[in-house]
């Protein structure tokens, strides 16, 4: 009996303290993802100038969609001035070498792409983590690349007789980017004006 | 064990004769899974480092009230909670160095070490002198995870000190690049594994030979 009113004490006192911490911490970090989020969406746009609110440009195209991925993807909706200037994909490539590879896929609105970044991945250290854009400049050679450039024929890794520069070692994770960008690309093509007239209160932000 | 009541001699024991890594082999997980840089290795040490204070100096104030058969979920509790904290800390201090622990920090409850010094310490000493074994032995913990996370770092990248600035702030800092590129096993988890064997010889070897220094014949 005593031992169970200790007990229920000191929980109902770390529980306190959890509570307090979550308190006084909890709009730093709500702060620190969206400046992070923002930060990552901004700096794939290689300085194409916007000044909606990003975050609440996000449309959430639910599976299925066309895009890489089994799972719902984020699209930022970039406009200047009222006009669409950009969009911004977050979605999955599957097939990765050890597992999926979320992708930040930033495009203009003629097409071509402005930038993408690895966000989240699990590939091999030194090999196929060389897509991290702190531990190599591969995959800034996607910027300006479009569906015309290379040829639609071109879009592989050069192993698959495609023009595009493949990690050395890492063919599966190089062609699982390429494949990922093109297929987002085709996506772009085909629902680009869907994509900008979509309501925001179409999707979910908070999903 | 060296002298128990010094201070000094408290702080050896933590940093080398009962180092929880070096030589109880305790808290292997993180251990060999972030030392793959030196700041990872420094961000995991100070936050385990604080976390095994905190809940040493807890469990010894309310060791009167902890009886035997409460103890475990008591102890739960208190870390669970420290690290619960620290990890919001993190968040909103330090988000990318966050980032780069990802779930090595709430994994910090299940280290080991921290159970184990408030089962066998904190639990029958003074808090004071419960803070100091905190101190001791989570810094000789901190201690060897930035040793690994240097040789680790400096064998496999070439670099050294690269990206503090996750723990300090400020503009990207890329430490210093001593060879292009470096030998990649010592990234991946078997160079962690080499790398803690390699610690453990050495230290083995060094107390061997102050043994014999000393004119003292190993046992075994």
């Amino acid at each position: 009996m005593q031992s169970g009113l200790i007990l229920a004490t000191v929980a109902a006192i770390c529980t306190t303290l959890v509570a307090l911490t979550f308190n006084m911490t909890r709009d730093r970090i709500a702060a620190n993802e969206q400046a992070f989020l923002e930060q990552s969406l901004a700096r794939v746009l290689s300085g194409i100038s916007f000044n909606n609110d990003l975050s609440a440009s996000a449309l959430v195209v639910r599976v299925p969609h066309g895009l890489p991925g089994r799972e719902n993807a984020i699209v930022y909706r970039v406009l200047n001035d009222s006009a669409p200037v950009a969009a911004l994909f977050v979605i999955t490539a599957t097939d990765g070498f050890t597992g999926p590879i979320k992708l930040l896929i930033g495009i203009d609105y003629d097409g071509a792409v402005t930038g993408v970044r690895a966000l989240e991945h699990k590939e091999t250290p030194g090999i196929g983590a060389l897509i991290d854009e702190n531990r190599s400049d591969w995959i800034y050679q996607f910027a300006g690349t479009s569906l015309n450039a290379p040829e639609r024929s071109a879009w592989a890794i050069r192993r698959d007789g495609g023009e595009i520069d493949q990690l050395t070692g890492a063919s599966v994770t190089s062609r699982a980017i390429v494949n990922a960008v093109n297929q987002t690309l085709l996506y772009f093509e085909a629902n680009r004006d869907d994509i900008f007239t979509a309501r925001e209160d179409s999707g979910n932000a908070d999903e | 064990m060296s002298d128990q009541n010094s201070i000094a001699g408290r702080l050896v024991d933590g940093f080398w004769h009962h180092n929880p890594g070096l030589v109880q082999l305790l808290g292997l997980c993180p251990l060999l899974a972030v030392t793959s840089t030196f700041v990872n290795g420094l961000g995991l040490g100070l936050a385990t480092l604080v976390v095994l204070t905190m809940s040493n100096v807890l469990v010894s104030a309310t060791r009167r009230w902890i009886r035997s058969e409460i103890r475990i979920p008591m102890y739960v509790l208190i870390i669970a909670s420290l690290v619960t904290c620290i990890e919001l800390i993190f968040k909103a201090g330090f988000p990318a160095l966050d980032r780069s622990l990802g779930i090595f920090i709430p994994l910090i409850v299940t280290n080991c070490a921290i159970v184990a010094r408030a089962e066998v310490f904190a639990s029958r000493n003074s808090v004071a002198s419960s803070l100091l074994d905190g101190l001791a032995m989570g810094g000789g913990f901190a201690l060897l995870l930035c040793a690994l996370g240097f040789v680790r770092e400096l064998v496999g990248h070439g670099s050294v000190f690269a990206r503090l600035d996750l723990l300090i702030g400020g503009d990207v800092l890329n430490g210093l690049q001593l060879l292009d590129g470096g030998f990649l096993l010592a990234l991946l988890p078997p160079g962690a594994f080499f790398a803690l064997g390699l610690a453990v010889a050495g230290k083995n070897a060094i107390d061997q030979r102050r043994r014999e220094a000393a004119g003292f014949r190993l046992s075994i």
